[in-house]
């Protein structure tokens, strides 16, 4: 990976928790609580993690949907969250998202074609009406939609077509970056491959990054290049795709990685069934958060976060069970 | 009927389905819902009568007729001069209720644009903008519905002096406190929808995002709000009428009638009837109206 597209170093989103008439801050929602990466450019980073474990939120900092707490985000060297409102706006044109839900990312009282064109009547992208009508005509198409449909509303639509739309919309502003937030999951089955297909085909065609976050991990496999794994608002493992499946290193990983289903009835499978909830963000446990519901949970990690390193080349892991002075390369024997 | 379309190959195709005619939003609307067409040629009614009361009238509204009254001073039941009576000043129920259409439908109609103005305005800026500017705007809210809104006008009136247009400024002014309170609640709740972080997403202004995303999203309630709030004001019109302290006499106002008809109602229930019935056909008319435009404005019912 050369120069990446986007960095993000150590990045937090706290939700204050306020109670009383004076609004006094009696606490913090830890949605995100340090996590870094990076991005090269034509790369597809995949965010898998259970629900609530800030992965959403994770995404949504990364465009200024919703200010971090602390953090940096670099995006072709420069700082995003120093950006004045102007220059985020500029920005904006650079880096795009697609919602999970094809229902709500759309406006009910807007036709395709002003969906569509919003974004190029925003940033000046087109001089003409007629010269916009052509643009969108050619966005539906590049998304595989009819253009002869776009003076329709969404709700004349079904999800996956929705979802087109919403990728259209996004490609509008030929962004270098896609924050796909959950883009399939409220498809069903053989929808989401077909969006999953389109969306493998315009990264080609047009040279795009992707961070696609889910919770589906035989989604994030068959389209990441490098995958991430969040727990509680932290991020615990992050490798190349291959090697996550091949070899997960954090229990947490392998829990996920078992309960994928397998289409085989006769397949014999381990599965590590997680024990209790996730605890809350709002008050996590101590030392690794992880450790109420590992299997493999020892002394230490009740005490001590365990550090984030790189076990080997590409390959992040943050578990007390590779902490070197206990000897280490634990994953070689495993 | 089986319907039959060419392909574009120049095949004739029998379709499995009917083609629907398309019908106009306002065609299927009226069908969907009737009762807007009550709704609406009462309100086209009320609109028509106050237009047009001085040719619409047989009689001058405060004339007081020599033989307007019976032999014993008592008002005269309907007859075929005077068709819904006379009241106790011997004048013509008939024609002062056409007058009172105007002074209702005045009052309620600008009273509530007022409120409409000033309570969309703050109740958007709460909802969008949140933090100091929504408690701020919140709390003057809760004081203005925490005192009696009656009590509120009458003071106004007290202070800047009774007539129409004073009336319909005290009650637009006083009365935008549900508008904000509705308005924000919507706001809120619109804000959330992922189409308004696209529209943050894709670097929307916050003034395109105000006025092209949210209005045109909450205009539904704010419609309904706004015409029950018509029927509402007029309502309150009359009620400050009847309290002496709205419409003063002799301009007929349906409160004023109703203030003057109470004390004989006994052996003269006509001076009620007609007023009350107005008035409650006016706002009957609006209401319904409202319900009608709501169905009419959401993209998703009315197919």
């Amino acid at each position: 990976m050369s120069e990446p597209l986007l960095e993000v170093q150590d990045l937090k989103k706290w939700f204050p928790i306020r109670r009383g008439i004076f609004s006094r801050t009696v606490g913090n929602v830890r949605a995100v609580d340090g996590v870094s990466f990076a991005v090269g450019a034509g790369e597809t980073f995949g965010l898998v993690g259970e629900s609530g474990c800030g992965k959403s939120t994770t995404g949504r900092t990364l465009l200024r949907l919703i200010e971090p707490t602390g953090g940096k985000i670099t995006f072709e060297g420069r700082d995003v969250r120093k950006l004045s409102r102007t220059q985020m706006r500029a920005m904006r044109r650079q880096m795009q998202i697609v919602f999970q839900d094809p229902y709500g990312s759309l406006n009910p009282r807007y036709t395709v074609r002003q969906a569509i064109e919003e974004p190029l009547l925003i940033h000046g992208l087109a001089s003409s009406s007629a010269e916009r009508e052509r643009r969108v005509a050619e966005l539906m198409d590049t998304v595989g939609l009819s253009p002869s449909r776009m003076n329709r509303y969404p709700h004349e639509f079904s999800g996956g077509q929705r979802q087109r739309i919403g990728i259209a919309r996004a490609l509008a502003v030929s962004p270098k970056l896609i924050v796909a937030d959950e883009p399939v999951s409220a498809l069903d089955v053989s929808v989401q491959s077909q969006v999953l297909n389109l969306m493998d085909d315009l990264q080609k065609q047009l040279n795009l990054t992707y961070i696609f976050i889910a919770h589906d991990l035989s989604v994030v496999k068959h389209i990441s290049d490098r995958i991430g794994v969040m727990y509680l608002g932290k991020m615990v493992e992050l490798a190349e795709a291959d090697d996550l499946y091949a070899e997960p290193l954090h229990p947490y990983t392998q829990a996920l990685l078992s309960a994928v289903p397998v289409p085989d009835p006769d397949a014999k499978r381990d599965r590590i069934i997680l024990q209790g909830d996730l605890p809350s963000p709002a008050n996590p446990p101590q030392g690794c958060y992880f450790h109420p519901r590992c299997k493999d949970a020892m002394d230490v990690c009740r005490v001590k976060a365990p550090e984030w390193r790189e076990v080997k080349p590409g390959h992040h892991v943050a578990c007390h069970l590779y902490d070197e002075e206990r000897g280490g390369s634990t994953w070689q024997t495993s | 009927m089986a319907d039959v379309m060419m392909t574009p190959t120049g095949l004739e195709q029998r379709l499995a389905y009917p083609v629907k005619k398309s019908q106009s939003r306002l065609v299927r609307l009226l069908r969907a819902y009737p009762l807007v067409f009550v709704g609406g040629l009462l309100v086209a009614a009320l609109v028509f009568v106050a237009l047009f009361a001085p040719v619409l009238a047989p009689y001058n509204p405060d004339y007081q007729f020599p033989n307007g009254l019976a032999m014993n001073g008592a008002p005269l039941a309907p007859n075929h001069q005077f068709i819904m009576g006379t009241d106790d000043l011997g004048r013509d129920i008939y024609s002062r209720v056409l007058y009172g259409a105007r002074v209702s439908l005045e009052v309620g109609v600008f009273s509530s644009i007022i409120s409409l103005f000033i309570g969309t305005s703050l109740g958007i800026i709460a909802g969008y903008f949140g933090k100091w500017a929504d408690s701020v705007i919140m709390r003057i809210t809760d004081m203005m519905l925490a005192f009696p809104l009656i009590l509120f006008v009458v003071a106004l009136v007290a202070v800047i002096g009774q007539s129409v247009d004073n009336l319909f400024i005290a009650i637009g002014v006083l009365g935008w406190a549900t508008t904000a309170r509705i308005v924000r609640g919507q706001v809120l709740s619109v804000k959330e929808f992922e189409f308004v972080q696209a529209a943050k997403a894709l670097g929307s202004p916050n003034w395109r995002i105000l006025l092209r995303i949210i209005l045109p999203n909450i205009v539904a309630p704010v419609i309904v709000l706004t015409t029950l709030s018509i029927g509402n004001n007029m309502l309150l019109e009359s009620t400050l009428s009847f309290l002496g302290i709205g419409v003063a006499p002799p301009t007929p106002s349906w409160g004023n009638m109703l203030a003057e008809g109470q004390s004989i109602f006994e052996y003269a229930p006509w001076l009620l009837y007609y007023p009350g019935l107005a008035l409650l056909l006016a706002v009957l008319g609006f209401n319904l109206l409202g319900d009608g435009l709501r169905e009419l404005f959401n993209p998703r019912r009315v197919r």
